[in-house]
Order: C-alpha cells, then structure tokens, then sequence
C-alpha cells in the first residue's frame, strides 16, 4: 500500500476531492476546484476553512510520505496566515516537515495556485505521529 | 443602535452560512448570531469523518466551522456592514470530538475597530465548558470583500433598508 494509503482512504480527503502527486521526494496535494469549496460567491473567493484543512491534509501527507506511521498524523495545534484571496480554481500545497521527533512533528505548508512564489497561504503546525513499530 | 444592527443581523442571518457553499456542503447550521457573537453547528456526518479506525471527524472539518464562525463574529462586531477576509487563525486541537456528535462553535469578537477585528473562539461537542478546539483569528476589512459587501447590498434589493438605516446612523 502506498505511504497515503490511509489518507486516501479518509472519507472528509475523499469528500474534499484532495489528490497527490509525488515525483520522487516531491509530494504536492491537488485541491481540484469545486464550486463548493467556494466560500464568499461575491468575491469570489475559495472558503479559508477550505484551504486550512487542504493545508492539514498536505501536513498529513508530508509525514506519511516522510516516515512509516502506524496511523494518521493528529493536528496539535496549527496557525495559518492567509496571504491572498484563493481564487475559483485548483490549489496546490507543499509541506515541509521543520522538524521531527519520536512523537511530535512541526510542519511548515504553503499553498499555491498560479505561482508558486506567491502564495495563498501558510500554515504551520505541530502533528502528534506514532512511527510503525515505536510506543 | 444595538437592536437596529440585532435586526440587521437577524435580516441577514438567511444568508451568512446559506450564502457561502463550502459552508453547505459541509451542512453548518447558523444557530445565533449577534452583534459581536456567532454561533454555529456542524453535523456529524459519515463523509466527514477524517480516520475510519476512530470514526472522529476530520480536523479540517473543525477548522472551517471555526473560520466561518469567526468571520460571522468579527462581521457582526464590525457592524454587520463589510465583509472581511481573515488575516489568521490559530487552532489549539484539545482532544478529539466523539464519534457521533455534532460539533458547535462559539466566537465572540474581542475588539472590533475600524478596519480590524480579533475573534476568540471554542468548539464543543456538547459541553461549552470541555471543548475539543480553541481559535484565535484576526480579520481585516479589505477592500475586495468591501465590494464583495456593496453586491450583496445591491442583490438584497429592497429588503436592504435595515442596512441603509445603519448606515444613516
């Protein structure tokens, strides 16, 4: 089973339409537009809790592609800085794993949609990990 | 002046979580809203659930409950006349909700001013006082949401008086 496997397989990942590309140590998640992740039509603008939890899930998914957990990654806590309006079209997210320790994780995301160097938001955030065969 | 934005709120309520998509797909529910206070629902739902071996919603699921939330909270502090866009949120996850339970968040607004609002929020699971999640946001009144707001005014046609009323004032 692929490193994702259990984030694929999560219902909300699945509702939310989120995929991954990897290309050897590079991982990018999709959040492939949807009208419903709109959240103000007037602007229009991509719901900001939409991109928070797409951020999540790119944490999550850096951390299972990094090391073998015997479960999905659980948020701590997590703070993110929206730097500009996401637009009504797919959004692209990395993560950065700052640092990791036998239980905890800091994770640094930052999420995209047409280029790269400006991005839309920024997450980072602490994840409570359980490593395969460890305590 | 506070019932005329009270009346202004409740005018729009409708709107505030019916009028956002993401916020319908994920079925939230406004519950209350008032002038520096919202409060709103999500409903336990299979599709939401984030690991099926604990069945505990995703998250994400909480963290756009707290968002729209506390945008409803620093919308109604800042007088319910302009839209804002969120500047950040922080979330401090406490402990998982239960499997099978709504999940409800309560913002307040801590200071409204001019262009700014600072937003404090929890999310329970049934008791306010055991919440699975804290939130502290920061908001700003943009000028791409003030005109985001001046369509709304325009699209809520004649049921608008309430808001011109509170703009006279």
């Amino acid at each position: 089973m692929s490193p994702l496997g259990p984030l694929l397989s999560s219902p909300y990942v699945r509702t939310m339409g989120v995929r991954f590309d990897g290309h050897g140590d590079e991982l990018t998640a999709i959040l492939p537009y949807a009208e419903s992740l709109v959240g103000n039509p007037l602007i229009p603008a991509l719901h900001g809790g939409a991109i928070g939890a797409f951020m999540e899930i790119a944490a999550s998914a850096a951390l299972l592609a990094g090391t073998r957990l015997a479960a999905l990654p659980k948020p701590i806590d997590v703070s993110v800085d929206y730097l500009r309006p996401a637009r009504p079209q797919d959004v692209y997210a990395r993560g950065i794993i700052t640092r990791q320790g036998a239980r905890v994780a800091n994770v640094r995301v930052e999420a995209w949609q047409d280029r790269r160097a400006a991005p839309v938001a920024a997450l980072h955030g602490h994840f409570l990990i359980k490593p395969e065969g460890g305590q | 002046m506070a019932d005329d934005l009270q009346t202004l709120l409740d005018t729009l309520a409708p709107l505030l979580v019916d009028g956002s998509p993401h916020a319908v797909a994920l079925g939230f529910r406004l519950e209350r809203i008032e002038p520096g206070l919202a409060e709103m629902r999500a409903r336990y739902r299979d599709d939401l659930i984030g690991d099926p071996d604990t069945r505990v919603l995703h998250g994400g699921v909480v963290t756009a409950l707290l968002d729209h939330a506390c945008g409803l909270a620093a919308f109604a502090g800042l007088g319910g006349k302009d839209a804002t866009a969120t500047l950040d949120l922080r979330l401090d996850y406490m402990r998982p909700a239960e499997p099978g339970r709504d999940v409800v968040a309560i913002a307040r607004c801590r200071r409204a001013s001019g262009l700014f609002a600072f937003v404090s929020a929890i999310a329970h699971d049934g008791d306010e006082t055991d919440p699975i999640a804290t939130a502290a946001a920061a908001f700003m009144v943009s000028r791409v949401s003030q005109e985001a707001a001046e369509k709304a005014r325009r699209a809520f046609g004649k049921s608008a008086t309430p808001i011109s009323k509170v703009e006279e004032e």
